[in-house]
């Protein structure tokens, strides 16, 4: 089975982040990272190579120049190899425009699974699974907890609002995991080393034959039109605990009427 | 008056507010997408909050495939009469429907909508909740999931009037199979998106077992039990009671944080609760930055004496 992983870079989400002017996401100040939840699925790709399910997995992202730093990040934890989109036509795409993009890339590559995660941490729309599967119809499905492979049959579990439901499908099919799924691998020094020397293939729009007006900031089906940051919460009273920090606390939830 | 869409799969909290929220942009229109007898249970409730017409799309196929079929059946309406907007739950089925419809329609698409304008432009809260962007669909209707506890639903009868609506399912939307749902028991505790007290435990709990010291300092206020990222992860209480960017996001009255140490991640599930209250060991951990009230101190020994301390007051 050929697996393909898409990832992104985002901006680190446990630090502060912000917008552009043009109310874009700054990824230019920013501190770089691979979206946290597509390391769980990398980590979902390699469990099925490890088990022998997967005989090639690619990654694949669109961004800037620096998205390298974040496909190099991908493959020291053992992907195969890489196509990076890349091209400044794309820069201010929404999700709908950047799926297909993506759409136009798994075009061009052998695939019998798309693993994905269920939302990026920037965007964190969370639509991406069922985009690319309207777009390439392919069965698609999302927040998985739980993937079993069983040849071309797929069964994935997710966690719902009110307990948890399986969903089966056969290949090819996109599969988007959520954070629950999996812990993900440390790449090893091994690994760092060894995915500096594995293939990076480079596509433009035109090697996709897209034309640059319906993506980017010009082919975007939505804009952001004001941007305020949120008052930040200012903290209150703080006190040690020294024997009666709990009595303290109920006094104090007694005092905003709590109990 | 211009017709707005509310896609309802249930009668509840969400759709309530969906309800409330859209009559500021039209008539609404609720579509019920289900197996049939959906409607009958929820058209009542969906009248009482302003739903002056219900469309109704049933058919098992609906519920047996994975939400391309309701995709199908929706974006078929929304082509037939050009709604004003259209407003979906933002839960993991709404914001599916809602990706596939934005592809079919080559519509723009805004999830985690907090707020909407009479002329649709949509209040999204991003980056863990530390910006406040309006956003606006470019292309197309908007096309927008409401995230719960955006507003407070307030009830405005309508006439409820059913349009039937013709379902008709192609192959290629029935690539994945629902092929089981289990619903798990909710157990004696308020919903934890609903509660009005919630009480969470993190990593600092130290075990499963430990946890029941959140439980009953939860009880003890009627409240709701939540974890963070480290505990689900560690195991010590089950994944549906995460609170924070991969979890729920909670806005209680009263938000308790034990062993928690207050991540972005975290903090971006329940920032906005009326009042938080923290017990951590260390005086440095950032969820003191953001607590009304935080008690520097053992959760092991704070939280048993304020529970004593409390029943000795109601006694
Ligand atoms: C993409 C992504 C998504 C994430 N989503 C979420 C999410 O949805 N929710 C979430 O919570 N996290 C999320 N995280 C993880 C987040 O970054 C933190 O790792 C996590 O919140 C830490 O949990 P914690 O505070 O329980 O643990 P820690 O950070 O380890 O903190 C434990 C705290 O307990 C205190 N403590 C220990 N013992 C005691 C005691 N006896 N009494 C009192 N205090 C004690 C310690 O002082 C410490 O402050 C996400 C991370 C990423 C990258």
């Amino acid at each position: 089975m050929k697996i393909v992983v898409l990832v992104k870079q985002v901006p680190d989400s446990g630090l502060e982040r912000h917008l552009s002017s043009d109310f874009t996401v700054d990824r230019a100040s920013a501190s770089n990272v691979i979206s946290e939840l597509d390391e769980n699925a990398i980590e979902a790709a390699m469990a099925l190579a490890d088990a022998g399910q997967a005989d090639e997995v690619t990654v694949l992202t669109v961004g800037p120049d620096h998205a390298v730093e974040t496909i190099r990040k991908a493959l020291s934890m053992g992907p195969d190899k890489a196509v990076h989109v890349q091209d400044d036509a794309i820069a201010g795409s929404c999700a709908v425009t950047t799926s297909a993009v993506l759409a136009a890339a798994l075009g061009t590559l052998e695939y019998d699974l798309v693993l994905c995660a269920t939302e990026s941490t920037d965007g964190a729309v969370g639509g991406m699974a069922q985009m690319l599967g309207a777009r390439l119809g392919v069965a698609a499905m999302t927040g998985a907890r739980k993937l079993t492979v069983d040849g071309q049959k797929l069964t994935v579990e997710r966690q719902t609002e009110d307990g948890h439901e399986t969903l089966t499908a056969s290949t090819p099919a996109v599969v988007s995991v959520w954070d629950s799924m999996n812990t993900p691998r440390y790449p090893s020094l091994k690994g760092i080393m060894a995915a500096k020397r594995k293939p990076v293939t480079t596509l433009s729009l035109s090697d996709l034959g897209l034309a640059p007006d319906t993506v980017g900031a010009a082919g975007a089906t939505s804009k952001v039109v004001q941007a305020e940051p949120r008052p930040p919460r200012s903290a209150g009273q703080r006190i040690t605990d020294e024997g009666e920090g709990g009595v303290a606390l109920a006094e104090y939830l007694a005092s905003q009427k709590f109990v | 008056m211009a017709e707005v869409f509310v896609v309802a799969g249930a009668a509840n909290k969400l759709t309530y507010e969906m309800l409330t929220m859209a009559r500021g942009l039209g008539e609404v229109s609720a579509v019920v997408l289900g197996a049939p007898g959906t409607a009958d249970a929820i058209a009542d409730k969906l009248s009482e909050y302003g739903a002056a017409k219900i469309y109704v799309g049933e058919d098992d196929a609906l519920d047996a495939y994975l939400v391309a079929p309701k995709a199908e059946v929706l974006a078929a309406l929304i082509g037939q009469h050009r709604p004003a907007a259209v407003l979906l739950p933002s839960t993991q089925e709404g914001k599916e429907i809602a990706a596939r419809v934005a592809v079919s329609l080559d519509n723009g698409l805004l999830t985690d909508v907090v707020g909407l304008e009479a002329d649709g432009t949509a209040t999204q809260s991003i980056f863990a909740g530390g910006i406040v962007v309006k956003s606006q669909v470019t292309r197309g209707v908007p096309l927008v999931t409401v995230k719960p506890n955006s507003l407070t639903p307030e009830p405005a009868p309508a006439a409820g009037e059913r349009v039937a609506v013709e379902v008709a399912v192609s192959d290629a939307a029935k690539l994945v199979t629902v092929s089981d749902r289990v619903t798990e028991a909710k157990g004696d505790r308020p919903e934890l998106t609903e509660a009005s007290v919630v009480v969470s435990g993190g990593r600092g709990v130290g075990s499963a077992e430990q946890f029941s010291v959140v439980e009953e300092f939860a009880d003890l206020l009627g409240g709701a039990v939540g974890a963070s990222r480290a505990a689900t992860d560690a195991g010590f209480y089950p994944h549906k009671f995460q609170v924070g960017q991969t979890g729920s996001t909670v806005s209680p009255q009263l938000y308790v944080a034990a062993g928690i140490s207050g991540a972005i991640q975290h903090r971006a599930g329940m920032q906005t609760s009326k009042t938080i209250v923290a017990v951590n060991k260390d005086d440095g951990a950032p969820i003191f930055e953001i607590a009304d009230f935080g008690v520097v101190g053992d959760l092991f020994k704070v939280l048993p004496q304020a529970g004593e301390e409390i029943k000795k007051r109601r006694a």
